[in-house]
């Protein structure tokens, strides 16, 4: 079995050379050659992610009738203790499988996109060696196998974010978004490292083998001490879902996504959007056994905060004019939806429907997601702005770019046959199965979506034609392709049978649409889109009447309901203001005050006694025979 | 002749080379010259070391030589390593040699700055080979006395203040030292029979208690003085800010280190009851002092402030662990301690450069520097991710295996501890990429500082040389790990018979 898979290995291994030699050498090469270095690397991954996804679910023997979890290369990295050891490994498993077509499709596409994107500017190579640094980092988290390995390489994924966000350095909003971004993933990777504290001393591993096993040791034993109600293992796996929120950008940790779009475009497609992102969604799935089996409890909060991110975001899409911000603000409530898959799935057979929906939809999403940033790219390389109100009408000049862009709305909506339709759909069944509160939610949610990106698409290429300081003219091939091949992708991967493939339990059930359900979804999907084209596809004042009569409500939502005000208020008023600048006052005046006192009484002590080494004769004479009387007297007082 | 004593001799040698030259650059090419020969027998020892304890040789400490040195009071000159110390030793080594490079331009007094520069290198050596405390004490006090000179004549800004305020506090801890050292001497044979100083001998004894309860905190304090413990640190950000560039990356990268070393190989291993004891407020105060430093560091506006800072937090991670009595926790404070060398060596490395460069340690009148300099930007980053534990860099090994370590404790007392400590995981983020983002990143502030010169050719040998080693335990921490760990056992298993929680 090991030595079937033993290859794989070379898959994350690869771009990580990639990075090595295109940052050490890469001011030495002529940009061009070191982008097209960096995407044949990327190239060599996808096809053997591909090869692999095909061995894997199609050449390689069930057993008893489940996938099996192969373990194709492991080695200690870093020994704690006897028990507890860090290993480097490779997992794979369905969803592993899965990922690493997801990520390889999607960074291949935006290695090729990024030749025409990126072209001329400065630190093109520099570019390149950090997409390469992120995809050795983004296949190494879905690799792992073990939790703290995955905790490894989703610091290092979250540095490749840092430093792409802040790709244009000398920009200071760049600079600005990356730290922001940085600090509070940083602060959520805090409590995933608490949950890997308290998850590993409780069950005495990281092995995910091991940890995951629904009939293991790990499991069972688990569950024992609490606190405050919830068992030690609810608290750990809550922490451990911080870690995951944090990255995910579920609310409140989300903060950091919509700034975070002042990175290149093509990173927004590949890291926030399709990729690094899920990793939190990845995270909940991958330890989906502990969850459901010893922590129910934590899984009810992934649901619900899943549930208030998704309709959170997608109130504040409906609102933003930069269309990289409706598109992180999609994300986010994309997201939040797969969250909410999760969080309502039971184990085993038809009952994991939630589980398998929430990872079809990262896989569509993944997809349709990239490609509505990169068609994003692509229309911003032509306008050179990033705001809607500054486009209208670009059908004409866009042809190509307009076509993908649309199916990629209507995928979203939820339209059929596009494959967020299935996804989307399997994900309702499962909430209505499980709570009908949370399927309301995401109800409305498919209808904001429909409603916030087909304002986007009407404002971008329909509606009033502004005045172009130049033509716009259609992207070149190198950066179309991607946008024709997502478009394919996003266009059929719905038919892909999910349910065969990845499933919680591994054995494939018998998916089915459920038309009850999907009908009326298609319908608040069609809604949102009527509403959108009534409202911007001919230029009309209906806007402008509506956010004044929803003057308020518009106003929260337009401000993002002012969760960055409240952010800057902790950490400039309360963390600098109250916290370090007193620390660094005490510091300097009370406690080395102190010490500088000792240094001065000292001074001062030695000040006044040094009159005794004057140098005087008189002096001298005068203190010793005054001591000797004395002296005398206290021996001649004590004896008698 | 031992390899061991040839460390404290080669420095010695060096120095008497460099007393026989006039000329500035000869002087340092000898410096490098001896330091090299230096690390490269460091590096022997290491290798050496492993061979030994792979041909099955399991004595505590290999190497071992003893020479009477002063019969009636029982001094001997005794030498001997474990994996610590030898990890301990390849440490300084390294970043002596990055020292000299990083001092290649020092043109005032300079045969007499390298003598000293080197003669406090041959104290540092000859304190990680000690087996003798009056010995180790001797080699103790020669590493520091000369960091007076070193700052008092090539330092800048306040530097009479600095000196003499950092040699009375670290003389201050000496003192205590010496009466903690001198305590467990006369208690060193409580069922009468021969007093002695050797380590070795003393930890097979058991001190007498009430004996303990006196001698550990002193011996305890005088170490940690060194180790910047909270509140005896404030010598070191004046101290920092006025030494000359590679003053303060031996004094932040290797001299501290001798207070954690001692702390644990004289305070804790030969007091164990009494350090079981007192455990718990010195853990109040190193975990004080781990987030302290870090919010400390936050609002500072001059880069070896931020330093200084950074360094409290980091140093008080080293205490803390070695308080959290367990092979885990202990390992981590050693790779804490390496990595910690290393990486504010870098540091302070590049401060140096920057400031000889901007002429300002001031970070807001900087900004943009990463468009000018990109080699020592980019080292920079490197140093300043290293700092705020990235994995792959040496920093993330340490804090990883110390938090584990300290989370083996299942009492609340200690888990409130780690966790606050792991706190400043956060904390450290934010100070390093305010300072990243000030001034490296954003525009240009100052026209001035269009015409800078990247790194020199020795620059770059003294910032590669440390960033390889940072960059090397990062990725491949099991060989270090377990050679520290495995002569981690014999010290953890005294301190279990204290307390065999």
């Amino acid at each position: 079995m090991t030595t079937d898979f033993g290859y794989t290995i070379l898959i994350p291994l690869i771009p990580l050379l990639m990075f090595l030699l295109l940052g050490l050498a890469g001011n030495q090469l002529k940009a061009r050659l070191s982008g097209l270095l960096g995407t044949i690397g990327l190239g060599i991954v996808f096809v053997l992610s591909y090869y692999t996804a095909y061995k894997y679910f199609f050449a390689t023997e069930k057993i008893a009738g489940a996938f099996s979890k192969i373990s194709a290369f492991d080695m200690v990295w870093l020994r704690f203790s006897e028990s507890l050891h860090i290993n480097m490994g490779i997992l794979l498993d369905p969803i592993s499988v899965m990922m690493l077509v997801v990520i390889s499709t999607v960074s291949f596409m935006v290695h090729i996109y990024s030749l025409g994107y990126m072209k001329g500017e400065v630190g093109f190579e520099r570019f390149y060696a950090f997409l390469s640094l992120f995809s050795f980092s983004m296949l190494g988290l879905v690799l792992a196998n073990n939790i703290f390995q995955m905790y490894i390489f989703w610091e290092l994924v979250g540095v490749s974010s840092f430093l792409l966000i802040g790709f244009y350095y000398q920009r200071p909003t760049a600079v600005l978004a990356s730290k922001k971004a940085f600090i509070v993933t940083r602060f959520a990777d805090l409590g995933f490292l608490i949950g890997i504290l308290l998850l590993s001393f409780n069950t005495g591993t990281f092995d995910f083998n091991i940890l995951c096993d629904p009939q293991g040791a790990a499991i069972a034993t688990g569950s024992g001490a609490a606190f405050l109600g919830l068992s030690v293992m609810t608290w750990s796996l809550i922490f451990v879902f911080m870690g995951g929120a944090g990255k995910s950008a579920m609310f409140p940790l989300h903060i950091w996504l919509p700034d975070a779009m002042e990175g290149p475009t093509p990173v927004s497609a590949l890291i926030h959007a399709a990729t690094m992102v899920v990793a939190g969604v990845y995270l909940v799935a991958r330890l989906f056994p502990v969850y459901i089996i010893s922590a129910p409890d934590a899984l009810v909060v992934v649901a619900y905060i899943g549930a208030f991110s998704s309709i959170f975001a997608a109130v504040i899409a409906c609102t933003q004019t930069d269309i990289k911000r409706v598109l992180a603000y999609s994300t986010m409530s994309q997201i939040g939806l797969m969250m909410v898959g999760l969080g309502v799935s039971g184990y085993g057979g038809h009952d994991g429907l939630g589980y398998m929906a929430s990872m079809f939809h990262l896989f569509t999403h993944a997809m349709f997601k990239a490609l509505l940033f990169l068609g994003a790219g692509a229309i911003i390389h032509a306008v050179h702005s990033n705001h809607m109100t500054e486009m209208g009408g670009l059908r004409k000049y866009l042809p190509i770019t307009h076509i993908t862009f649309l199916i990629a709305c209507l995928t979203i909506a939820g339209i059929p046959p596009f494959s967020a339709f299935f996804s989307k759909d399997e994900i309702l069944v499962a909430a209505w199965h499980h709570d009908k509160f949370i399927f309301a939610v995401e109800y409305i949610v498919a209808g904001l979506t429909a409603f916030y990106m087909f304002r986007l698409y009407f404002n971008i290429f329909w509606g009033k034609e502004t005045h172009y300081h130049h033509k716009p003219h259609e992207a070149p091939a190198v950066m179309t392709i991607p946008l024709i091949f997502l478009a394919f992708l996003s266009v059929f991967s719905g038919f892909i049978p999910f349910s065969k493939l990845v499933t919680t339990d591994g054995i494939p059930f018998e998916g089915h649409i459920d038309w009850s359900l999907a009908l009326p979804s298609v319908f608040i999907g069609l809604v949102g889109i009527i509403i959108a084209m009534v409202m911007y596809k001919k230029e009309t004042s209906l806007p402008d009447k509506m956010a004044a009569t929803f003057k308020h409500g518009y106003k929260w939502a337009f401000n993002k309901f002012y969760v960055d005000e409240l952010y800057m208020f902790v950490t400039k008023r309360i963390i600098f203001a109250y916290i370090s600048t007193p620390v660094a006052w005490f510091d300097r005046h009370v406690v080395d005050g102190t010490m500088n006192g000792i240094s001065w009484l000292t001074n001062a002590f030695s000040f006044r006694i040094r009159e005794f080494q004057s140098g005087q004769l008189q002096k001298y004479g005068f203190v010793f025979i005054t001591g000797a009387l004395l002296l005398t007297f206290l021996m001649v007082y004590l004896w008698t | 002749m031992n390899i061991l004593s040839l460390l404290v001799l080669i420095p010695l040698l060096t120095i008497a080379g460099i007393l026989f030259l006039k000329d500035t650059r000869k002087t340092r090419l000898v410096s490098a010259i001896g330091m090299g020969i230096q690390l490269i027998v460091a590096a022997v020892l290491v290798f050496m070391y492993l061979s030994e304890r792979k041909a099955g040789n399991m004595d505590e400490m290999l190497f071992v030589r003893s020479f009477e040195w002063f019969g009636s009071l029982n001094i001997y000159y005794t030498v001997g390593v474990d994996g610590i110390s030898v990890a301990m030793i390849a440490l300084t080594a390294i970043v002596v040699i990055a020292g000299i490079f990083a001092s290649w331009q020092v043109d005032n007094l300079t045969r007499e700055f390298f003598i000293s520069l080197i003669l406090l290198s041959s104290g540092v050596f000859g304190f990680f080979i000690s087996l003798d405390l009056f010995t180790m004490f001797l080699f103790y006090e020669v590493a520091v006395i000369p960091m007076y000179l070193l700052i008092g004549i090539w330092g800048s800004g306040p530097k009479e203040y600095s000196a003499m305020k950092l040699t009375l506090m670290l003389m201050g801890g000496s003192a205590l030292l010496l009466v903690g050292i001198l305590g467990i001497y006369i208690n060193s044979a409580p069922g009468g029979g021969e007093l002695s100083f050797n380590i070795l001998e003393i930890s097979k004894i058991q001190i007498p208690i009430e004996a303990q309860r006196l001698f550990f905190p002193l011996t305890f304090v005088g170490f940690g003085v060194l180790g910047a413990l909270f509140p005896f640190h404030t010598w070191s950000p004046d101290g920092h800010a006025s030494a000359p560039t590679a003053v303060s990356m031996l004094h932040a990268g290797v001299l501290m280190k001798l207070g954690g070393y001692g702390a644990f190989r004289v305070a804790m291993f030969l007091m164990p009851e009494a350090a079981d004891e007192m455990a718990w407020i010195f853990i109040i105060l190193t975990s004080i002092s781990v987030v302290y430093g870090a919010f400390g560091a936050i609002v500072q506006k001059d880069l070896k402030y931020i330093n200084a800072y950074s360094s409290v937090s980091h140093c008080g991670l080293v205490l803390f662990a070695i308080l959290m009595m367990n092979k885990t926790a202990m390992t981590g404070a050693i790779l804490q301690m390496i990595s910690h060398g290393l990486m504010t060596a870098l540091f302070f490395a590049l401060i140096g450069m920057i400031y000889g460069r901007t002429h300002t340690r001031l970070i807001h009148e900087m900004g943009g520097l990463m468009k000018v300099i990109p080699f020592l930007g980019v080292v920079y980053v490197i140093a300043g991710l290293a700092s705020l534990g990235l994995p792959g860099l040496s920093g993330f090994v340490a804090e990883m295996t110390i938090f584990f370590g300290a989370f083996e404790h299942t009492d609340p007392f200690h888990r409130i501890a780690t966790l606050v400590a792991v706190s400043s995981i956060v904390i450290t983020a934010v100070y390093i990429l305010r300072v990243v983002g000030t001034l490296l990143l954003g525009p240009i502030k100052n026209d001035h500082f269009n015409h800078l010169q990247d790194a020199t050719w020795f620059e770059r040998i003294s910032t590669i040389t440390l960033v390889v080693a940072v960059a090397a335990i990062g990725v491949a921490p099991y060989w270090l790990s377990t050679m520290i760990g495995d002569s981690m056992l014999p010290i953890v298993n005294k301190l279990l018979t204290a307390n065999p929680f």
